[in-house]
């Protein structure tokens, strides 16, 4: 127990930053994968067919490949090249990968809606954007909810990835720890953290599934 | 009221309205009936823009929505303007189109809120008194799936009417329902032809559009085959088809 209260501090200090690059992706990439599934189903045939390659190539690419890409490449390509620091680097990689699954989901509920809400909303004179506002999104959260868990989960587990930009996340500092020590003990500490998190977004998410149980469709 | 004239309609190659042409009056009842597949609920939907039509001419209450030109060009007037005399008419479908999500009073004061820009002080009375009329404000703060069919149907048509507008279509209001539930609907809708609504209501119920209607618009095969006042269109049917339709239905 004492052991385990002196690993503490550097396994908490990594634990912040794994729920930053959570946080700030979830932020962030939820808004841009929301964007993207609007472009790919709109009429606009040239931007839905760039959003599809997109996601193809954020879907079809490790995000640990992309994530040095942006780090160590970005800074030689012309013109849109910049030497991005670790963190920023970090998100940059997972906005721009998690947008793309977001986006499939976004896509995947707003097409399930059925095609009577928007000539219902459609008939009452509301607009297009006032329809996806007030009728069709709404609706779609509700849908999404069960994918949205999923994903948001595998994203936690996932920002382990940065230790590869040699970042401390709590994966990687509890295996600091290990190897300085000799003892397996941190990695169970670092698990235990691990589920505590999607132990609350679980709940989380159960809460907003019985939130949205007040209506049936 | 409205006046279309000549309205085309291809779903690819194949014309569902050929030339459809109808007036109708303010105060006018009219029942559009005909075998599934002979247009009538197209022609409905084009009137209020759920269709684009690919000829002809369409004008509600004096205003174009759309018009043909001598050299067949078929132009819409600009979307503001569609918006703005499509609002003129509220719409019933046969699968009601009620909004899940939203309780039977939020489903009534969602567009004049978000369309209208009315104040909710102002729209929740009035929404309120609707329901009262059509026998449902004890439900308003249900969800439409706690709606029996016939309750969803008359909050639809009390959501159309929170609107305001001065004609009133119904695509089949009542075809999806059980036959015990039709004669709700019906009534509420008779209800408003006797407050001299101007109504469009493409129908299965015979007996409805002999009592309610003032004409009846037989249409098959995407025309208008005969348009008469009701009484004389069951009493005695011109036109063949027509004869052989309500010998079917009656």
């Amino acid at each position: 127990m004492d052991y385990i209260a002196t690993i503490l501090p550097p396994l908490l200090q990594g634990s912040a930053v794994t729920l930053q690059v959570f946080l700030i992706t979830l932020v962030l990439a939820v808004p841009l994968g929301l964007g993207l599934a609007l472009l790919r189903i709109s009429r606009f045939g040239f931007l839905s067919t760039l959003v599809n390659g997109y996601i193809w190539l954020m879907r079809g690419t490790p995000l640990m490949l992309q994530m040095l890409f942006i780090y160590f490449a970005l800074p030689f390509i012309p013109v849109i090249g910049i030497r991005l620091p670790d963190f920023p680097a970090a998100i940059l990689a997972f906005v721009l990968n998690y947008a793309a699954y977001f986006a499939e989901i976004f896509r995947a509920g707003i097409q399930s809606i059925d095609r009577g809400q928007y000539e219902g909303a459609k008939v009452l004179g509301m607009t297009y954007p006032q329809t996806m506002r007030r009728i069709v999104l709404p609706q779609v959260l509700k849908r999404i909810l069960p994918p949205m868990s999923n994903e948001t989960i595998t994203l936690v587990k996932d920002t382990s990835l940065i230790y590869v930009l040699a970042m401390n996340d709590l994966l990687r500092a509890a295996r600091g720890i290990v190897q300085r020590d000799f003892t397996t003990s941190p990695f169970v500490v670092a698990a235990a953290f691990y589920l505590i998190m999607t132990l609350v977004l679980t709940y989380g998410f159960q809460r907003l599934e019985k939130k949205y149980a007040v209506y049936d469709e | 009221m409205i006046r279309a004239s000549d309205v085309h309609k291809r779903f690819g190659a194949v014309e569902v309205l050929k030339g459809v042409s109808l007036d109708v009056d303010k105060g006018e009842v009219i029942a559009v009936i005909g075998p599934s597949g002979s247009g009538k609920s197209t022609f409905l939907r084009c009137l209020i823009h759920l269709e684009t039509i690919h000829r002809g001419n369409i004008e509600i209450e004096g205003e174009a929505l759309v018009s043909t030109n001598a050299q067949g060009l078929c132009q819409y007037v600009p979307p503001a303007d569609i918006n703005r005399v499509c609002r003129k008419m509220g719409m019933v479908f046969q699968h009601f189109n009620l909004f899940p999500h939203l309780t039977v009073l939020q489903n009534l004061i969602e567009a004049p809120l978000t369309v209208k820009g009315v104040l909710k002080d102002e729209i929740v009375p009035k929404a309120e008194a609707l329901l009262r009329k059509v026998g449902l404000f004890d439900k308003r703060n249900s969800y439409p799936s706690r709606l029996s069919g016939g309750q969803k149907q008359r909050v639809a048509i009390a959501r159309a009417l929170a609107m305001e507008p001065d004609i009133m279509l119904f695509d089949e209001p009542t075809s999806a329902l059980d036959p015990e539930l039709t004669g709700e609907v019906l009534s509420t809708m008779r209800e408003l032809a006797e407050e001299r609504m101007t109504m469009i209501v493409v129908t299965h119920e015979m007996a409805f559009a002999r009592e309610v209607a003032g004409r009846v618009v037989f249409m098959d095969g995407g025309v208008v085959v005969e348009a008469r006042p009701a009484r004389e269109l069951f009493a005695a049917p011109e036109h063949p088809r027509t004869r052989a339709f309500l010998e079917k239905m009656l």
